[in-house]
């Protein structure tokens, strides 16, 4: 993934700062909170929503159960409609791939469509690299790449921004990248719109080559479709000669009538809108040679940890994510931790399944995110593939704190259990012991309750994690169990 | 009819109130309440931390202790979903493990007749007015197992509406989690901590004197808070007010 978030820090150390900052806290409470009730209206609209949920989550799963059937079927037919299809099966060789494709063309400059898999692969860092600028058209992204930032949500990259921030990066850094904003800019969003769509037009009309994502791909006419807000992906898709367009596996639909169903619940959870403003549909080179569909088109197929995520039982579940970002939206979590704490371009709940299955466990940050949750269970509710998160998070856990069977690179391996643990796992067998044997059980909480006049009120070693924000709860005279054995005992023979 | 309480080990050993409440509750609605001493702990600690290993001979203990009961009662919204969502699963993993049937075996009977106390008392018993008596302002929150496992609805809320004296006042944001989530409150303390000042903010804001839940667990982590933050409302498990009467108020 993204060589910008190497290094991260655990989640629980990165929360901390996210948690203090209290103009952070107030951008990601209004922003998450308004999108949060504007979803449950937009979905509450719908009597068929849960068949609808239902219906999501079984076709991706019939797709994901024979991908290697559909993926052939959708190379075909791209490659019938005059498209090329290129294989990559980590980041390193979809950034190489599409390198190569750019330079072929001769330019150094391409125009992006907002995409979760370049993000993902770090395609602008690559491109840089080789001496080729990518320039993001998405309104959102650009504040984050004019602002040398990072995204910190799916849909909204820059929700951790607010008004005045963005004007003061509109004003300082648009110039450095093409048309300057205006010198009196405010903070109006109809001024801050209009900056950028000058600034972008620019960039539209000159660029020879765009790179795109995809939402969907239809197997059965290799059709690709994007569906956006702002029609930036719209002039993307149609002005330039050359498309690239890099997607990962997962987003297959074998056919048209199924994808009827997600172009319903994808705008819904995402932006809570009926309808998305632009849903653009190609086919290969289709129609070229009239004035909007690109001369040439390339599909860079994007595993990058795709196949080893299939092969697991239980965490599979997380490749039928549309990425609608309904359950960042109502993560608790997320709104007091922010994007950022994620280490990845795929932040909140989901983030935290899908990064370390991805990207696996080893680093401290992936090994960390599976406990970036409370296991509330909201996520799950919203989620229209109903992908089990808590699940899967329990699961995740497991893998972290027992190891065992994965596959990574497509060989199955045995992993160790993380460092860090032995603590921990040590209190668990301890209590698996206590709760195995009853007797103990009570010689501990008779000796508790007996002493607990001397029990401090905060908490040494690790459970000053409890104590540092919140009292203990006083230890009762005697435990349930005491008192039953006095008034109720002579009924039980024990 | 005769029902076992599951107490669960964290009331056991912290909140015996709520115990003594649940049983003097349910022997005046005419149950013969029992309580198995082999009972410990479900072993949810364990397994949401991801040592599903160490759940495992729990949950076998359990289903042995509870086996023979027409009915197990518990006060504790997640612990009933433990067993009755989470046991089902551990059984079905194991067989996924090419372990066999025995655990998917033991725990069905089980799971199948565990029910959360609001849930036994409106479903089970039929009865949503249990003649309690309490003369305050309470605010009620429900816990994300009760809300979106187990789905009790609106049933806490019923229960309370009937209990004569007491003052129902609506928790804004009710539905959000108070951020305790078992080995979540220390491990991400500092979030865990954050969602607890908002939700004890949110109840301090209705004025009520009770914040009122299913789950002592959850209680422990925003009474914990509430002191902490010196804020004047008391965190109260709805077994004890449901068992308090005019004859018999809650002290």
């Amino acid at each position: 993934m993204s060589g910008t978030f190497l290094g991260m820090p655990a989640f629980p150390e990165a929360a901390r700062k996210a948690v203090a900052d209290e103009t952070l806290r107030g951008n990601l409470r209004h922003a998450t909170h308004t999108i949060r009730a504007k979803r449950a209206r937009a979905v509450s609209e719908l009597s068929d929503w849960a068949a609808l949920r239902e219906a999501g989550k079984r076709i991706k799963d019939h797709t994901l159960r024979h991908l290697d059937r559909y993926l052939i079927q959708l190379e075909e037919a791209v490659t019938a409609a005059g498209g090329t299809v290129h294989w990559a099966a980590d980041a390193h060789e979809a950034n190489r791939i599409v390198a190569e494709l750019v330079k072929a063309t001769g330019e150094s400059e391409v125009v992006k469509v907002k995409s979760m898999a370049t993000q993902e692969i770090g395609l602008n860092e690559a491109l840089e690299a080789e001496g080729i600028r990518a320039y993001e058209t998405d309104l959102a992204e650009l504040i984050v790449q004019l602002g040398g930032d990072r995204p910190s949500h799916i849909l909204v990259p820059a929700i951790h921004r607010n008004r005045g921030e963005i004007r003061d990066i509109f004003r300082s850094r648009m110039g450095a990248w093409g048309r300057p904003a205006p010198e009196d800019l405010t903070d109006s969003p109809a001024e801050l719109a209009e900056a950028a769509r000058r600034h972008l037009r620019e960039k539209f009309l000159r660029a020879k080559v765009a790179v795109s994502g995809a939402n969907f791909m239809v197997a059965e006419t290799g059709t690709l479709v994007v569906v956006e807000s702002e029609g930036n992906g719209r002039m993307c898709l149609t002005l330039p000669e050359t498309l690239i367009s890099v997607v990962g596996i997962e987003k297959i639909v074998p056919t048209w009538r199924d994808l009827e169903v997600f172009l319903q619940t994808l705008p819904r959870s995402s932006t809570a809108e009926r309808m998305n403003p632009y849903t653009s549909m190609w086919t290969g080179t289709t129609g070229s040679g009239t004035a909007d569909v690109p001369r040439a088109f390339h599909l860079v197929l994007l595993d990058n940890g795709r196949t080893d995520t299939l092969a697991d039982q239980v965490g599979r579940q997380a490749l039928r994510c549309i990425r609608c970002s309904a359950c960042l939206n109502v993560c608790p979590v997320y709104e007091r931790a922010g994007g950022h704490a994620y280490g990845s371009v795929y932040p909140g709940p989901i983030g935290a399944i899908l990064s370390p299955q991805l990207r696996g466990t080893g680093s401290e940050i992936d090994a960390s995110l599976p406990y970036a949750s409370s296991l509330c269970g909201a996520c799950y509710d919203v989620c229209p593939v109903a992908i089990d998160i808590p699940e899967v998070l329990v699961h995740l856990r497991e893998r972290v704190v027992e190891g065992g069977p994965v596959t990574r690179a497509g060989n199955k391996v045995v992993l160790k259990p993380a460092k860090g643990h032995a603590a921990e796992r040590a209190v668990m067998r301890a209590a698996r012991w206590a709760f195995s044997h009853p007797g103990a059980l009570r010689a501990g909480q008779r000796l508790a309750s007996r002493s607990r006049r001397f029990h401090p009120r905060t908490l040494p070693g690790p459970g000053r994690a409890w104590s540092a924000s919140r009292d203990l709860p006083a230890l009762p005279a005697e435990p349930f169990r005491d008192w039953w054995q006095r008034t109720h005992g002579g009924k039980e023979a024990r | 009819m005769r029902v076992a309480l599951f107490l669960t080990c964290v009331n056991d050993t912290l909140y015996p109130d709520t115990g003594r409440a649940v049983v003097r509750l349910l022997t005046r609605l005419g149950v013969e309440v029992d309580f198995p001493p082999a009972q410990t702990c479900c072993g949810q600690a364990h397994y949401n931390t991801g040592y599903r290993h160490d759940a495992e001979p729990l949950a076998v203990q359990f289903s042995d202790v509870f086996r023979g009961y027409e009915a197990i009662v518990t006060p504790s919204g997640s612990c009933a979903a433990m067993v009755r969502e989470l046991y089902p699963r551990m059984g079905e993993r194991a067989r996924a493990e090419g372990r066999g049937d025995a655990l998917a075996a033991t725990v069905a009977p089980v799971a199948a007749k565990t029910y959360e106390l609001t849930e036994f008392l409106v479903d089970v018993l039929g009865v949503t007015d249990v003649g309690a008596y309490y003369p305050h302002p309470v605010t009620y929150h429900p816990t994300c197992h009760g809300l979106r496992s187990l789905r009790l609805g609106d049933r806490p809320v019923r229960l309370l509406r009937a209990v004569k004296g007491l003052e129902l006042i609506e928790l804004p944001g009710a539905e959000e989690c108070c951020g305790f989530g078992g080995t979540f409150a220390v491990k991400n303390a500092d979030v865990s901590s954050a969602m607890g000042v908002d939700k004890v903010r949110n109840a301090e804001s209705t004025g009520a004197e009770v914040l009122c839940a299913a789950d002592n667990s959850c209680l422990m982590h925003l009474g914990g808070t509430m002191t902490r933050l010196r804020v004047g409302m008391r965190p109260v498990h709805i077994a004890e007010i449901l068992a308090s009467t005019e004859k018999e108020p809650l002290v």
